[in-house]
Formats: C-alpha cells, structure tokens, sequence
C-alpha cells in the first residue's frame, strides 16, 4: 500500500481497509528489506508515534531527511561528527506534518551535511540507486529519493542547495521539488548555505507534492525568511488548464555537439516533451542565454555555497554537542573533533570555503561570485516577464556509475549538469518530473518558475505529468 | 627631547536592557548558571536567529541620542572566529551597515566642553561567560546572545581625563534612555582603549596600540595612563612602537603583548543570510524620537539658560537621571526651579552624602517636596525651619506635610503680632531705652519675641512688624 500515491492510501485508510499501525509496518519492513542493498536510512523507527493531526496525510508514512532536527531521534547528517547527536528541540517541517497527523517512519541517508551530490559521502556507506544497484542515486537527499522510488513510503522531505532534491529525484524516477526561497521554513533544517537552502519534498506525482506542500509551507516566526503565505492551497489549483503559459528553454544548454549517445537520447526525450507541452497548448520557445554566464554557474555556485557552509558548520566543534574528541587544551579538543570528525571531501570544501571569505579573496572571489549570481537572476526575472517558466532536461545524464568522481570540476561542463543551481540562486520554484527512459534508466524534465509563484509551477507540473504518463512510477525490487 | 601628544579612541561594548536575547527568545537577565538559554544560543544545528526588535529600537535610541546618521536598512554581518564562549562559531555583528554612523558627543573637562566624535555604533550579540580553571573550563551560557551595542569613537582624545569623561557621558545617555543598566562591575559595560603617541612636532598620528577588555571606569584610566608611559619610554629611548594588541595585567600594573599585527584575526566578515535587510522608516524613528526623553546635555543647557542655575549645580542636578527627573516632577507643580534646586543640591544631597543614602532612598512625593518649598517661599516656614522639616522627615521616614503642618503651625497673623511686641517692649522697658538711645537691639528683640512664642512667629513677618513698631518709637 505504501507504495500507492496518496488519494489511494487515504482511501483506504478512510474506508477501513487499513489502518496507520498497518501503514507504518509495511514502510518499515519494506525500509528493513531494502536497507543493506540500498541504504535509505540512518534510522528506522522501531515504534510508530500517535498521530494526533488531521489533514489528508493523517496516517500516512513519510521519511526525513536526516539533517532535520527531530527532538528525541537520532540525526547525524550522515557525518560522523553528529554520529549521537539527538537533538533537543523539532524541525518547523518536522512539527507541521506531525501536527497533519503524517507518521514519521524513518531518517533517510544523505551526502556528509548535504554536501556532495552522490549519494556515496554517508558515514555509514553509499545509496544506490532503486532502477540499477551499480549507479548512484545522486544527492545530497539519497535516501529521500530511494525510498520514495521504491515504494517504501508515498512521500519524504529532503533538502536542495544546489540541486540535491531535483537531481536524486531525475536520477530515481520520482518527483522532486522544491519551492520558492523562504515558502518552507528553514528552521531546524541543518545549514549548508543558508542563502541557498531549500526544504522541499519527494513524491510520486504532482498532486502528493502538493498535498504536502499545502501541509508545510507558509510563515514561521523562527525563520525571518519564511514567507507569508498569500498563495492559497496549491491542489485546488493544480488541474486549471495551462493552454496559452509560455515556457523557454535555454539554447546554449541543449544545443551542443557532443558524441554522446547518451546525452543525444536525453535531449530527443526533451524533444517530445516539450511536444507534448505544445499540444497542451502551452507555447516553448528557445531563448539564448549569456554562455559565459551559464559556465560560471558551477564555480559561483562553489564559491558561495562553500564559503556559508564553512561558517555554518563553525558550531560542530564537540564542545557543546557532538562527538568530542579529548585534546591538551579548548583549541586542540576543537582540532582534534573537526580532524576527526569530517571526511576528506568536507574538509576540501571549508578550506575552499575559507580561501574565498579571506580578506585578500573575499572581492575577487566571493563577492565577484555574488554578482554573477546577481546577473542570473536578473536575467532570469527578465525572462519571467515574458515567459511562466524554463523548461530543461532535469540533467544531461542517466544515473552515473559508482566509479565516476563527480565532485571535481571536469573538462568537460555541461550546462545540463548545473543549471538546476539557477533554481536556489534566484530562490525560484523548480520541480523535477519523471518523463521517460534512457538506457532502461529514468530521465526528467524541469520546470522553474517565478519566485513566489509555486502554484504555477505546480500546476503547469501536474498537466503535464498527465500526459507524460509516469505519474506513480515505482521500481519495487523482487 | 621633544614632548609627545596622546590620542586615545575607545570601543565601548554596552549590554543593552530587552526582555529577550538579540537573537533568541530566551530570557536577557540574571539567573542561574545555564538558565536563560534555548536551542538557539548554544549554536545547535538547524537554529536560525530572529531579530529582536526592542534591542533595535534601543539601538536606534543611542544611535540618535549619539547624533549618528541612521542606516537605512537594517542588516546583520557574521564574524567567523572559533572559541568555545562563541557557540555558533561566528557573531552575529554589523560589520557593513552599522546602525549609526559618524555621530558626535559634548563632554565637559574641567569645565570646558569638548566635541568627541563617534566613527560609529553597532548592534551584535554577546558571547558565553568563560572561566578557566586548572584542568578544565566551566561555559555558562546565560550571557550568550544578550544585544550588545557597541559604540566605537574616533581617535580623538588626549588625556584619560577625556576618556572618563566621554565614558560618563556615554554610559549616562544609556542611562537616560533606560537602555542599560550599565554595570560596570556585572561587565555589562566592556571597554577597548586604543592609544597612540605623535611628536609634537610631527603631524602624523603614531602607531596605534590596542588594549583589550576593560572592566571598569578607573581601570581605564590606570590603562591609558600606563600605556602613554610605555610608549613614551619607548620613544624616548629612540625604540619603534609595534602596531599590536595587549591586556591589562591588574596585579603588576601594566599591559601585557597579546598578539602582533601580523597573528591579527581574518574574520571573514560577511552577511548573514538568516537575516533579511529591514528598512528602517521615518514613522519608526519619529515614533521613537517621540519616546526618548530630553537628555543630560540639553537638560543641563535648559537649567542654566532657561532656569539661571549655575552651571555647577545644573550639571550636578543632571548627573544621575532619576535626580534631574525629580527636580523637573517638583518644579512642575509650580515651584521656583531656581529655589529648589538651591534646596537639592545645596541641602538634600549633602544629607544623603552624609547619610551614604541615594536618591532612590528619598521617599517624599515630588508633590508633597513642592508644598513644602512653597510653605517656605510664602514665608510660612524659614529656611531653617525648612532644613529640619526634611531632616526629620527623612531622618524618621515620616511624611513631611505632617511634619511641616505642625511646624507651620506658627503664628502669621500681624494682628497677633504686633500685639506680642508690645507686650516685650512693655516687659523690657530697659531695651526700649537703649533704643532711643542709638543702640542696635533689633536682633535681641526678635530672640525676646521667639523666646517669648517658643519660636512659633512667622520670622519674617515678625521682623517686618518689628521694624514698624520700632520706628513708631
């Protein structure tokens, strides 16, 4: 049952076929079935919590991501640094849903903090991916993204700073989106970037999506980004008819000359689904976009994400929480916690992070990273005047295989792999639709639109999944 | 050997007065070790500060009171340092954006007044309290996160007399506009001297030297006063001085090397993005104009212009805020300013010297002061009857409109009067006598006529009916 879409459970659970005991036993068994081939979750719960809430998710099993605090339950963000660490107070998205009556049923794994975008820098191993065991999940929300694709639960909350929800999501046939800046309190989500972070969710179809979108969004008092929700409920909007919406795509980003066949196969599937966005009467046009814009993508992101990030994660130094490590003085007891405490790859990604905030950098490389940011979003706010939203290949390449070090700038950039970031520079509502398969592996469309404007988006989503057809794709494994 | 001129700029950190913390909702107080504290002061993963908005309006209180220019957007910078007593690994401070720039303070030296120039006043949070014991060190956390305002001068005084100066002037605009409490002793008011010599005959300021962490007022003068002779023994022996910060060692009397120009901290300055730009509109600061009440420096130029006080006693009626408001509560209900200052300053506050009492010990209403000073100016009561009034009154704690009724309860009718100086003159021919003879005898007969009333005649009354009846003679 878990592995149905949302309207199907509630039907159930509300004519008396099932209960939430029942509900919560499944996600379990199946999240146990599956931890040792795929390596969804830092936690399972052993026990379901009372659901006192009342909202169409009332009884329904979900799973966090495991950088969002929970008081009581174990959340490590996948580093050993927090490998005990129990947090003492929950989550704003965390306190939502459980006040819907959704039934938390596990932690799920991610990259070290959020940082890295495989799935394979979790302390406690790799995630693979549902559709082929030898490739990744991508990240940072792996196990989001896996377990939603194999039917353990309907829906799970992850987290996106660069494209750590929509890229699992594309490479794991499922839904991910993430929503306007500030749409989804932040509160208690662990910081990677804060001017960059985004909660947002995983499901099989639009309309889950947006049955929890209308559960956690909105203003919260502890988050003075949230925004103040004038958006009205996102399912009452989502089957309006989209005949007339305009979208663009970006030519310098799908006309490339490239021998891969792989990347050839993508762009035809984008092809026909920006027919079928057509034949919904939607009109698609190409815009050109700055390249060198688009190539500097990737390393602003770099230099902003990593630069918060180092002063985010300034608070793990084991002195008042966290795994401490014993040293002669207050200054080496520190040293010693973080040496310990980070892999290789986050501690590569602070010294990067404090290099660019330095005083001599900081103009050069941080700030210069902001003002290509800044040029972005205006040119895409300029976009938006004319156009409801960018339609793109989610990323130019099925799930890679474990042996590909992602996490290096290559020779080789592709705007397909990074463009997603747009998306978090901007704040702008973007979401991730299943839209066929390459390889016998699932590819995605992405559609970004107008801050503020994620019923739009949603909506636009959800008539097209209609005609795509793979609203409700699983991989359930023998 | 040329002479050298000090310059002194200090840094005042001052705990502001809110319910809550800047950042947090937990409590701005005392309490015990590790009580006021949430989530969010300890640093715990996932927390987010949230701006209070009293620490601001107090803020914006200095930041006018210091005659700044008000920034026009409010934003926050993070200052990345590790240390255990900062649990986030980073302050929240105002590093770009200060609340308040290029203000200005009048001080009074000796008599004459100075301009001190303020380069600018910031609102930050305040770290954990430390202490460092021999095999280990205790956090308490209470005092993480409390909003503190720092208020940063130019380099612009030039003895440690200025710099008290300027530091009671400062900590009484916190005072006036209850935005502190400003203890000293309970480190609610830090402070950072920077000092530097220059020839007097060079035109270049010298190397400037950082003493850190100041606890108290007279400290801060020991400290500059010790560190102009370091350095002026390092000039005079022909030696450089090294651009550093150093510590106040109490003990041994003098400041301690820390850490040279070249260890100085790269903090990483740069915005924190918790925090969204606040516009700060004309309503906000109009409104909060409104709510500030008239401070030392203009109260004390009312007094003297308005008032004819002398300025000595002007500047002494406004020294302490709770003083001055007195006087003003008194003077409402019609006294003479001038008159009742001359009983506050000259009187009262020698008795609470005397009586080691403060003001706050004074339990008279403004309104019950008032009639009494006014008994006093009808000639009901004399001064000196006046003066032990208040004695009593404050002596017993008991009301003084009692206390001054019954001693009012004198004799003020000319009638009755000059009824009772005939009958001296009838008892004491022999007085009248040398009268008529040239002799002075006024003041005997007033004795005669209070040894008479037991003191009970109106004094001035008696002596101008004296007078009369003396010259009918």
């Amino acid at each position: 049952m878990t592995n149905k879409l949302i309207d199907e459970i509630r039907s159930s659970l509300d004519n008396g076929e099932i209960d939430s005991h029942m509900l919560f036993e499944e996600a379990v068994t199946k999240a146990k079935e599956y931890q040792k081939e795929y390596n969804c979750f830092v936690t399972i719960l052993d026990e379901k919590q009372e659901e006192n809430g009342n909202s169409i998710l009332r009884g329904i099993p979900y799973a966090l991501k495991d950088n969002i605090s929970t008081k009581g339950i174990l959340t490590t963000a996948s580093s050993n640094i927090l490998k005990d660490y129990i947090p003492l107070y929950d989550a704003t998205v965390y306190k939502k849903l459980k006040e819907a009556g959704a039934v938390l049923m596990g932690k799920t794994t991610l990259d070290e903090l959020a940082m890295g975008g495989t799935g394979t820098t979790c302390h406690t191993g790799i995630v693979r991916n549902p559709w082929d065991k030898r490739r990744m999940i991508g990240g940072s929300s792996a196990g989001s993204a896996a377990c939603v694709a194999l039917g353990i639960v309907p829906f799970s909350i992850g987290s996106d700073t660069g494209d750590s929800i929509r890229k699992p999501a594309a490479y794991g046939g499922v839904v991910g989106y993430k929503p306007t800046y500030g749409r989804v309190s932040r509160y208690g989500l662990f910081a990677f970037a804060s001017s960059l972070d985004h909660v947002g969710v995983f499901a099989r179809s639009v309309k889950d999506v947006c049955y929890v979108m209308d559960v956690i969004k909105g203003h919260d008092d502890k988050d003075m980004t949230s925004l103040v929700d004038h958006d009205g409920v996102y399912i009452d909007n989502i089957n309006r008819s989209v005949c007339g919406k305009k979208l663009f795509y970006i030519k310098e980003a799908i006309d490339i000359d490239s021998n891969s066949g792989e990347l050839k196969k993508i762009i035809d599937n984008f092809n026909t689904t920006i027919e079928k966005c057509r034949e919904l009467g939607m009109i698609v046009e190409e815009v050109s976009f700055r390249k060198d814009l688009l190539e500097a993508i990737y390393p602003a992101y770099m230099c902003i994400s990593c630069a918060e990030a180092t002063s985010n994660n300034s608070n793990l130094t084991g002195i008042a929480f966290g795994n401490r490590v014993d040293g002669h003085s207050i200054n080496d007891i520190m040293i010693k916690t973080r040496t310990k405490g980070f892999s290789e790859l986050i501690k590569r990604r602070f010294v990067l992070g404090s290099y660019v905030l330095q005083k001599e950098n900081q103009e050069k490389l941080f700030l210069n990273a902001g003002r290509i940011r800044r040029l972005i979003v205006d040119k895409m706010n300029e976009l938006f005047k004319n156009y409801d939203g960018l339609i793109m290949p989610s990323i130019g390449e099925i799930a890679p295989f474990f042996d590909k070090d992602s996490d290096r700038l290559s020779d080789e950039y592709l705007i397909l792999g990074n463009h997603l970031v747009i998306g978090n520079f901007g704040g702008f509502p973007s979401i991730s639709i299943p839209s066929g398969f390459v390889d016998k592996m699932p590819v995605s469309v992405n559609i970004t639109g107008r801050a503020r404007e994620d019923a739009l988006v949603l909506n636009i989503a959800n008539k097209l999944e209609e005609v795509l057809g793979y609203r409700g794709l699983v991989k359930e494994n023998e | 050997m040329s002479s050298y001129i000090p310059t002194i700029g200090l840094e005042v950190h001052c705990e502001l007065k809110s319910n809550s913390k800047n950042f947090s909702s937990s409590k701005n107080g005392e309490g015990v070790v590790n009580s006021n504290l949430s989530v969010v002061d300890i640093g715990y993963p996932g927390i987010l500060p949230v701006v209070n908005k009293e620490a601001v309006r107090k803020s914006l209180m200095v930041a006018l009171a210091l005659n700044c220019e008000i920034v026009e957007k409010l934003s926050f910078d993070r200052k990345n340092y590790y240390y255990p007593d900062l649990p986030k690994g980073y302050q929240i401070t105002q590093f770009a954006n200060p609340i308040g720039i290029n203000g200005y303070v009048i001080i009074n030296v000796d008599g004459s007044e100075r301009k001190i120039t303020i380069h600018d006043t910031h609102l930050e949070e305040d770290t954990a309290n430390m202490d460092h014991l021999e095999t280990y060190s205790l956090i308490d956390y209470n005092r993480a996160g409390i909003p503190l305002l720092e208020t940063v001068s130019d380099p612009c005084m030039h003895s440690s007399k200025e710099a008290i100066a300027y530091l009671e002037t400062l900590r009484n605009i916190f005072l006036y506009l209850d935005a502190s409490d400003a203890k000293a002793d309970m480190g609610q008011i830090r402070v950072d001297i920077n000092v530097s010599l220059q020839r007097e005959d060079e035109n270049k300021l010298g190397t400037r030297v950082e003493i850190k962490n100041i606890n108290s007022f007279a400290t801060v003068k020991e400290v500059i006063e010790v560190e102009i002779k370091r350095q002026q023994e390092i000039l005079e022996s022909g030696g450089k001085i090294e651009q550093e910060t150093r510590r106040y060692d109490e003990v041994n009397k003098k400041t301690v090397f820390m850490r040279g120009k070249v260890d100085a901290i790269d903090y990483k300055y740069y915005r924190e993005p918790n925090i969204p730009e606040i516009k700060i509109t004309e309503e906000f600061i109009k409104k909060i104009k409104k709510d500030m009440p008239t401070l030392e420096y203009e109260r004390k130029r009312k007094y003297i212009n308005d008032y004819g006080i002398s300025f000595i006693d002007a500047a002494t009626l406004t020294k302490d805020k709770k003083l001055s408001d007195y006087f003003e509560d008194i003077i409402s209900y019609g006294c003479q300013p001038k008159d009742t200052s001359n009983i506050i300053v000259g009187f009262l506050l020698g008795y609470l010297n005397k009586n080691d009492k403060g003001i706050s010990s004074i339990n008279i209403a403004s309104k019950d002061f008032s009639d009494v000073i006014k008994m006093m100016t009808d000639g009901k009561i004399s001064n000196k009857q006046l003066k032990d009034i208040f004695t009593k009154s404050l002596d017993e704690d008991k009301n003084i409109l009692e206390i001054a009724k019954m001693t009012g309860n004198q004799i003020s009718d000319r009638k009755q009067i000059r009824e009772i100086i005939k009958e001296v003159f009838n008892d004491n021919s022999k007085i009248i006598e040398d009268y008529k003879n040239g002799k002075n005898v006024k003041g005997f007969i007033m004795g005669l006529i209070m040894k008479k009333t037991a003191g009970k005649v109106n004094p001035s009354l008696t002596n101008e009916i004296l007078a009369e009846e003396l010259e009918k003679l």
